[in-house]
């Protein structure tokens, strides 16, 4: 309800410091689609008066913010299935000298395990690829991931994460709302409702998935949708292939010269009924089809990859709109720089059961090189100060083998008492890592790192402090982490 | 002190939301995290000598004596009360106004009086207020008391063809044809309004629109929700709330029905079907799952949903320890989680897209033969589906079989109503799960058992039954059960509910803006046989419900949250209700009632990201519906929780994976997007537009005022007038001199096109429906 009054706020604001009613039908004379279409088409953002677009999109509920924020915004690489941390980030030679020897009963005992791994002989395995030391920091990682082993210097490794569900699903929605009932908002929308949209054409938070790689786990929209707060918070999902937003092409036969003069004359004869009734959610109304409009025209804009040079699409190995994990990266740079708040991009395919040598090789060649150039790209642009960009799945896999029948198509179960993500940019010291397992990758040995943790240090980054970003639903005013989450303040810059 | 502070103090009204929201989190009825040995909740907790505390916390009647009154004065923040800072849990950090202040310490100079919750009350029916002025009815009674009150006067009666639009959108969740709304502005009866609220109750639309709310409540949908999310097949449960809600079952059975139809007597059918109702949960098949943890979520899921929808109370909050604002225990939350240990079901179920999870319910009416077909049907369909997902682009052979099939399929299971039921087998051993930790088998064995602090359940010493639990629900003892329903209703027809958090009664829940209305409609209600039609019937009768919706700067500024129902509500229309105006408005709409769910169209690849090993059939398959089953109402539109369809979501429909109390009714763009650019719209309108060239040629004059009169029920003004002839010169010229470009408009959607048709002049009319098809107004309720 203070949403709604807010809201209402800011629209009759609009209304009073915007016009008297004269100057609102000049206006709309022209059109305010107008407007836009001429300064998206002509490329020259100059001629749409900021103030007429001030006051229609949300500016979030919180002003001032409770920090000075190191981030201004976040791409969240997300890695469904669960990356296996003892292959990829996280070295125990230990699992190389006791290779093929049964699991230490102390650790094991009375542990949850998935119905795949639970009751079986559980036997070592070392990892998959070797180990080697990058950059100047010397930070380990496997050698299957070279690019990725470029930004050793940028990226803080946490070797010490640990979450509470061993299934995908709930884990996904763990990971992504602090919550395993469903139905809590994601954190992205938590960030929209809290800061506001700072992009006046596209919306705060975007989602990408990737095509590629062997499908993988299937992953379902609730993993971007705002929950309980209103709807205008959800992730908005976008495809590099095909049509980029759903429903943002104008229908068959209808240019976007024939679209303007219809989104004209709708707001036209909203404005000549907002007259008559005087309710301020058609002004609201008229807002979003100008934003809609807005879109029409600087997606496809947003999306067109032409204009980038070759050497930048080398750097990330796409060729373009292609649904591609690499694609997907290179326009998450492309809407970091238009104001995107929360850009998340998905790629499925790190459950590896069985095979997992293979697997993993076709992955990291899918996934390497377009996280690492991600970075890189941000660097060299000024732009990775204050872009955080995470790196990261729901859970990583256990330092056992799940066996197979075929020899050499082992893989490695689901595992949630210990796993590692990466960290880079706003805020984030580079170059280090933080929190560590035991010696064979178990269990975490120092520095816990909870999901509700890692999503306070989030909030933190941005400028919020996790306790006081609230939302009342049900009497209770609920948060993203809960009751719970400590910044882990060792590895803000 | 303030001087706007009531005369005397209200505990409920004016002290308990303070508590709750500000002291209970430490001093509440949750014992773990209790500090200072105080409890605020209960008067003994308040009052009592606490060891080693000098003070009691209240002194009734003694500001002196009563150590909280310095606590909240205090100013050093080590002392002050609540601790200004927030700790570990985020606790604190809740500071009192001054107002607030100053109650509390009113409230104790006037003798501290608890009282227990107003929803937990017993229902006694209040006396209608009398007033001085006009006759009025008790519903506008209660209200018109604050009204005076406060100074205010009720807004003017709304027009007539507001108030037809408006019942016809709110019982039938349809906009009235122009015919209808011509014959309510003509007719002369004194009774013409009260004819026409018999006739839409009587509609079997009443039933879809009703259900629309129910649906929300029990978190109905089309697939399973975990993981794969694969096909179910539950709407005969669907329709059996739509024929509910038709037939005016009684609330009392409509609740028997469904949380234990299969306990009844002898059940009929209907009453099995009913019983889906314990079958609506998500439920998974991820591999690896255990079916421990999974059965504990099921049964959390089962106690939030029954507490929310029946009792308007947030039981969810004791799975892990006690509920910090109400009474509930974690004991209440394991027991009322036993009464459902006893259905029977898989954790974790096989990978049939067709039948899961087990234990169908074929009528013992249905023909073994057809049953059979049914079976050879869904084989042959699995296969299909293997051959059409296996190639890059569908077979076109196998996708055409695949329709065909299905729709036999549809037909057949239509006839027979397969669908999942409760049956009862011996019940699941039921554990306190420590922290809800179900893991932990530490925790004591719970019997099904009611929460201990309402009125008891007597059982004679047998295991207490699921229809045990609904007889308690709904016996005239339950405080809680006809106040949570009436108050729902009342917000479907005045826009905001009477204690406006429907799902939330409680402590944190709001004060009741007319508490004695509430308690009427619910005394009434009761009293009436827990009849629904009747009750909507007095509500839409008032004059209440009857009056304008247009805020005048008076009421902005005295009223601005409409609290006082100074006037009517407007908001955005649902989801599904959107898509069935616009549908309606175009003549595109297919009236059938009830069904296996339709699919409309999608963007392709929607479902990309579900599509998974093994997993294939209707919950995973995106064909659109063919013929006339594509424009049916947005209610049987195939609802798939992982993947809602884009469009009903945008207009906020939930997924439905949990029950939801409140819908959040957004403005945003992608809205703007969906009106725009979905084909189901852009094909409504050029539908429209054939309909309304066919009725008035040449004429543009006509053609606009049918326009106005079928989208709005009203003429439009010179002023549209002029920018709708505007546009269309402008899309004339335009489709005239790019005849391609108009096949193309019109080529949108499977609707037929007139044989003999001037195209250009049908695109450009097209885009004149479109405006109009995209207006405020047209997705408004006002």
């Amino acid at each position: 309800m203070e949403l709604k009054t807010k809201f209402r706020r800011q629209e009759m604001n609009k209304i009073k410091l915007e016009e008297t009613r004269r100057e609102f039908l000049v206006r709309s004379a022209q059109g305010l689609g107008t407007m836009a279409l001429a300064s998206l088409l002509s490329s020259s953002q100059q001629t749409v008066s900021a103030e007429s677009l001030e006051a229609e999109h949300w500016r979030g509920v919180l002003d001032p913010l409770h920090f000075v924020p190191r981030a201004k915004r976040i791409i969240y690489l997300y890695q469904a299935g669960g990356p296996s941390h003892v292959d990829l980030w996280d070295y125990k030679s230990s699992l190389e000298s006791s290779h093929g020897q049964k699991m230490p009963e102390s650790l094991t005992r009375g542990q949850q395990m998935t119905t795949m791994t639970s009751g079986q002989r559980l036997t070592i395995m070392k990892p998959q690829y070797p180990f080697s030391r990058f950059g100047k920091s010397g930070q380990r990682m496997s050698t299957i991931i070279p690019h990725i082993g470029q930004i050793a210097d940028d990226i803080c490794i946490i070797r010490s994460m640990h979450t509470e569900q061993i299934n995908h699903d709930p884990a996904h929605t763990f990971m992504n709302t602090g919550s395993i009932i469903t139905g809590r908002p994601s954190m992205g929308s938590w960030l929209s409702y809290g800061l506001g949209n700072q992009s006046k054409n596209l919306p705060s938070f975007v989602v990408m998935t990737s095509h590629g790689g062997g499908g993988g786990q299937p992953i379902a929209a609730r993993q971007w949708h705002s929950g309980f707060l209103p709807g205008q918070f959800q992730g908005v999902p976008f495809q590099s292939k095909g049509s980029p937003v759903h429903y943002l092409d104008q229908p068959p036969g209808v240019t976007l010269e024939d679209q303007k003069k219809i989104v004209d004359s709708i707001r036209s004869l909203n404005l000549e009924h907002y007259d008559v009734v005087s309710d301020p959610d058609i002004v609201t109304r008229i807002n979003q089809y100008e934003m809609a409009f807005r879109m029409q025209t600087s997606v496809p804009e947003l999306m067109d990859l032409s204009e980038e040079p070759q050497y930048i699409k080398d750097m990330y190995g796409t060729e373009g709109a292609d649904g591609s994990f690499a694609a997907n990266c290179l326009l998450a740079r492309r809407m970091a720089e238009r104001g995107v708040r929360f850009i998340q991009i998905y790629h499925r395919g790190w459950d590896h059961h069985g095979s997992i040598k293979k697997k993993l090789k076709q992955v990291t060649g899918l996934v390497d090189q377009a996280s690492a150039a991600l970075v890189l790209d941000l660097k060299q642009r000024g732009m990775l100060e204050d872009t955080l960009v995470i790196w990261g799945g729901e859970f990583g896999r256990t330092p056992m083998a799940q066996p197979s029948k075929k020899e050499g198509n082992e893989g490695r179960d689901h595992h949630i008492k210990c796993f590692s993500i990466w960290l880079a940019g706003g805020g984030i010291k580079g170059g280090i890592n933080y929190g560590s397992s035991d010696d064979f990758g178990y269990d975490v040995a120092s520095d816990p790192v909870h999901v509700h943790d890692l999503h306070a240090t989030i909030l933190r980054l941005m400028g919020i402090d996790h306790k006081q970003l609230t939302y009342r639903h049900q009497g209770r005013d609920f948060r993203l982490t809960d009751v719970h989450g400590k910044v882990v303040e060792k590895i803000l810059a | 002190m303030a001087s706007d502070l009531p005369e005397q103090v209200q505990f409920n009204r004016d002290i308990r939301p303070i508590l709750s929201d500000k002291c209970f989190a430490c001093h509440g009825p949750d014992s773990g995290p209790r500090k200072a040995k105080l409890r605020l909740d209960i008067r003994e907790g308040a009052i009592g000598k606490r060891q080693g505390y000098k003070y009691a916390a209240i002194s009734p009647g003694s500001t002196q004596a009563s150590a909280l009154v310095g606590r909240i004065l205090e100013e050093n923040p080590k002392k002050q009360m609540p601790p200004p800072e927030k700790d570990e849990v985020g606790s604190g950090g809740k500071l009192l106004s001054k107002r607030e202040k100053s109650l509390l310490i009113r409230w104790i100079e006037q003798g501290a009086k608890w009282e227990s919750h107003w929803a937990y009350k017993p229902l006694v029916r209040p006396e209608v207020p009398s007033l001085q002025s006009v006759n009025l009815g008790p519903i506008d009674c209660f209200v018109r008391v604050k009204l005076v009150e406060a100074g205010l006067s009720p807004a003017p009666k709304a027009d007539r063809r507001t108030l037809i639009r408006r019942l016809s959108l709110d019982l039938l969740g349809l906009p009235p044809s122009y015919k209808e709304v011509q014959g309510f502005l003509k007719s002369s009866d004194p009774k013409a309004y009260e004819n026409l609220v018999d006739r839409f109750l009587a509609s079997s639309h009443f039933g879809e629109k009703m259900a629309i709310m129910w649906l929300d409540l029990v978190r109905y949908a089309d697939t399973n929700g975990y993981h794969s999310d694969v096909h179910r097949r539950i709407w005969p449960y669907r329709d059996w709330v739509i024929r509910a809600f038709n037939q005016n079952m009684p609330f009392d059975k409509f609740t028997r029905q469904q949380l234990a139809g299969d306990l009844l007597s002898s059940p009929n059918s209907d009453a099995k079907i009913a019983s889906g109702f314990n079958r609506l949960g998500q439920t998974t098949k991820e591999g690896g799952a255990q079916s421990k943890e999974y059965l504990a979520k099921y049964a959390a899921d089962r106690v939030r949903t029954v507490s929310t929808v029946w009792l308007g109370s947030t039981m969810a909050c004791a799975e892990c320890h006690d509920h910090k604002f109400d009474p509930f225990t974690m004991r209440d939350f394991y027991s009322m989680a036993s009464f459902f240990a006893d259905v029977k079901e898989k954790a974790l179920f096989l990978n049939d897209p067709f039948m899961a999870p087990a234990h169908p319910f074929p009528p013992s009416s249905a023909s073994h033969q057809k049953l059979v077909e049914v079976q050879d049907i869904e084989n042959r369909l699995r296969d299909l589906y293997w051959i059409a997902v296996g190639g890059g682009d569908r077979p076109k052979a196998e996708k055409k079989e695949i329709v065909k099939k299905q729709a036999r399929l549809d037909y057949l299971s239509d006839e027979l109503q397969v669908t999942l039921v409760t049956e009862a087998v011996e019940p699941r051993i039921v554990r306190v799960l420590p922290r809800g930790n179900w893991q932990d088998d530490s925790g004591e064995i719970v019997q099904p058992a009611v929460p201990s602090f309402l009125p008891g359940l007597q059982t004679d010493g047998h295991r207490a039954s699921r229809l045990d639990l609904a007889n308690w629900i709904t016996s005239s003892d339950n405080p809680l059960t006809a106040r949570v329903l009436v108050n729902r209703l009342w917000r479907e027809f005045l826009g905001r509910a009477i204690s406006r958090n429907t799902g939330d009664l409680g402590a944190q829940g709001e004060w009741p803006t007319h508490p004695d209305l509430l308690d009427w409609l619910a005394v009434e209600f009761m009293e009436s046989g827990w009849d629904i039609k009747s009750i909507v019937k007095s509500i839409v009768m008032s004059g209440t419900y009857r009056q304008s919706s247009i805020a005048t700067e008076e009421t902005t500024k005295s009223d601005p949250d409409n609290r006082l129902f100074t006037r009517q509500a407007r908001f955005r229309l649902r989801a599904e209700l959107v898509r069935d105006s616009v549908l309606s408005i175009s003549g595109l709409l297919h009236r059938r009632i009830g069904g296996p769910s339709f699919k409309p169209y999608q963007p392709d690849d929607y479902w990309k990201d579900i599509e998974t090993f093994g997993v294939l059939g209707p919950g995973s398959n995106w064909i659109h519906s063919s013929g006339k089953e594509q424009y049916r109402r947005g209610l049987y539109v195939y609802w798939k929780r992982s993947f809602l369809h884009p469009a009903l979501k945008a207009f906020d429909a939930p997924e439905r994976q949990e029950c939801i109390s409140e819908r959040s009714i957004s403005n945003t763009p992608l809205q703007a997007l969906v009106l725009l650019n979905d084909p189901t719209f852009v094909e409504s309108a050029r539908f429209f537009a054939q309909n309304i060239l066919a009725e008035s040629g040449s004429d543009l004059n006509m053609s606009l005022i049918r326009v106005y009169q079928r989208a709005l029920g009203r003429l439009p003004s010179e002023d549209e007038k002029k920018e709708l002839e505007y546009l269309l010169k402008a899309q004339r010229k335009r489709f005239r001199n790019d005849p391609a470009a108009a096949t193309k408009l019109l080529s949108v959607g499977q609707a037929a096109l007139p044989s003999k048709t001037d195209r250009s002049e049908l695109a450009a009319w097209t885009s004149i429906c479109r405006v109009v098809l995209n207006l405020h107004e047209t997705i408004t309720r006002s």
